[in-house]
């Protein structure tokens, strides 16, 4: 099933697309032909029951999992394989005790110059314009154990935009993050896809979002159960059986 | 080059420096502390203390091996055993269900009892492996130096190169992943490393304790470190002030140089424990 009225083909300006998409675990199915595509500058939102495969589905599209069928990315006169892609992984997953500051992971990532040398005056100012993307200027001598859900999201988000990616992922960047937070966060995540015109893959359990930010939905479980705009998939029958309950009026 | 250094020992003027084999074992602890500072980072923040130690005991049987086949240089066969050692653990690790801990436990038994038994095979005595478990700093010769200073050469080396990957594959290997970090050949090539050094080092500090000095420094420097600069600094000055002393402290008690420097190591742990900052 494909997401949009596309039909198969895409006639947008660039789109990251799966086809005919299969990985086999050992003698597990975990995916089954699952047909994605996500155009520029919209915001797709994975969702499903624990154990549906969305976290397969994300690694599958970071190459970091075997898969049979088709990932491609395409932009106008170029069509390359595998697309550049921002990666904001599930948190929480960084160590209280580890002395690694917000500088000390961007150095990692970004610089050449070993990190436990300390930052050039260069890179320090690098990073904190990274961070000022999503207003995070002031966490860049925490560690990265010791922020918050929403401050460990921005600080992963502003890391994922350097460089700028084709594709942003976000595995369930909700988790861990209140409800203020979430508010703030999916703003930002909205404000940024329209400034550098990105793409967004996410996965999420807070569907209460959805309606107010997701161009697509997309249900999976082993394989897409359906797909569609966020009111059109949370009102479905097949949401209802899958969740027990109807996620649109949440 | 050794002449010279013995010259600057003798200018100190030191009693315990008179004598040569205390002036080669200061030169190799100055060589193999920071070594053990450095690698120990890694270790702690890759929370790969208990694979250090399977290593250790990996690195005894390839000695009770080199031995037993009448090798002259037993070393190099316990640094070839402890590599393949180390290449089959990540190997079982990557295709199996059952966690670290446990495939430590099962790597590091068997490696021990499988020395044992080649140690004591045909009811041979094994009194001339005790080297190996305590250790002895004071019969490091010049030309072992000269070595380990070429591996303190080749880690930091490598550290310069590799260090921003190992940390990120560390404290995040998906992350590491998605920014094309190829975390498996980071983490195989660690572990070599880790190997290499520690079967190198058996000989001079002893498998009892070797360990301690591969986790010690950077848990000390853990308590007190707010960033990897840090981190790195305290990790290698705490080593090599335990070295120091611990070498001095042995001369002076008649204790072993290994299980002193351990000792100092340990209580500059509890003093960084009682000034750790709030949040660590």
């Amino acid at each position: 099933m494909n997401i949009g009225n596309h039909g198969g083909s895409c006639h947008h300006s660039c789109c990251l697309r799966v086809q005919n998409l299969s990985v086999q675990i050992g003698s597990d199915t975990i995916l089954k032909d699952i047909d994605l595509h996500v155009h520029c500058g919209e915001m797709v939102a994975l969702i499903g029951p624990n154990g549906a495969g969305k976290s397969t589905l994300l690694k599958t599209v970071l190459g970091q999992q075997e898969y049979s069928g088709i990932i491609s990315f395409s932009v106008p006169g170029q069509r390359t394989r595998r697309p550049k892609i921002g990666y904001v992984p599930q948190s929480p997953a960084f160590d209280p005790g580890d002395p690694v500051t917000v500088m000390d992971l961007f150095a990692c990532c970004m610089s050449k110059r070993p990190a436990f040398l300390g930052p050039s005056k260069a890179m320090r100012q690098k990073v904190l314009d990274c961070l000022d993307r999503v207003h995070g200027e002031d966490l860049i001598d925490k560690r990265v154990g010791t922020l918050s859900g929403g401050e460990l999201q921005r600080v992963l988000l502003a890391l994922a935009l350097e460089p700028l990616p084709n594709v942003l992922i976000l595995d369930e960047p909700l988790s861990g993050v209140d409800v203020e937070g979430m508010s703030a966060l999916m703003d930002m995540l909205d404000e940024i896809r329209q400034r550098y015109d990105l793409s967004i893959l996410m996965t999420t359990h807070d569907f209460a979002m959805l309606p107010k930010y997701a161009d697509q939905v997309v249900l999976i479980d082993h394989t897409v159960i359906i797909s569609g705009t966020p009111l059109h998939v949370l009102g479905s029958d097949a949401f209802y059986q899958v969740f027990h309950r109807k996620g649109g009026l949440l | 080059m050794m002449q010279l250094w013995y010259d600057l020992c003798a200018l100190t003027g030191l009693e315990l420096l008179q004598w040569n084999f205390m002036r080669n074992a200061l030169l190799a602890v100055l060589i193999m502390t920071p070594l053990f500072g450095l690698i120990s980072t890694m270790i702690v923040t890759g929370k790969m203390s208990f694979f250090s130690d399977a290593l250790g005991h990996s690195a005894f049987t390839g000695i009770a091996i080199g031995c037993i086949c009448g090798i002259s240089a037993p070393l190099w066969v316990a640094v070839l055993f402890s590599i393949f050692f180390a290449l089959l653990f990540s190997f079982v690790r990557s295709r199996s269900s059952h966690t670290a801990d446990t495939l430590i436990g099962v790597f590091s038994s068997t490696a021990v009892a499988l020395g044992i038994f080649i140690a004591t095979l045909g009811g041979g005595s094994f009194t001339k492996y005790n080297t190996y478990l305590i250790g002895d700093i004071l019969s490091v010769t010049p030309g072992e130096i000269g070595m380990l200073f070429l591996v303190l050469l080749a880690v930091v080396a490598f550290w310069i190169v590799f260090s921003n990957k190992m940390t990120l594959t560390a404290v995040h290997p998906q992350l590491a992943s998605s920014r094309g970090v190829s975390t498996a050949t980071i983490q195989t090539v660690f572990t070599t490393v880790i190997a290499v050094v520690v079967t190198l080092a058996i000989s001079w500090v002893g498998l009892l304790i070797l360990n301690s000095l591969l986790v010690l420094p950077a848990a000390a420097s853990r308590n007190i470190a707010r960033n990897l600069k840090q981190y790195h600094g305290f990790s290698v000055l705490f080593a090599v002030i335990a070295g120091l002393s611990g070498l001095v402290i042995s001369y002076y008690v008649g204790s072993s140089a290994g299980a002193s420097i351990c000792l100092v190591l340990a209580a500059l742990f509890v003093l960084t424990f009682c000034f750790r900052k709030a949040g660590t």
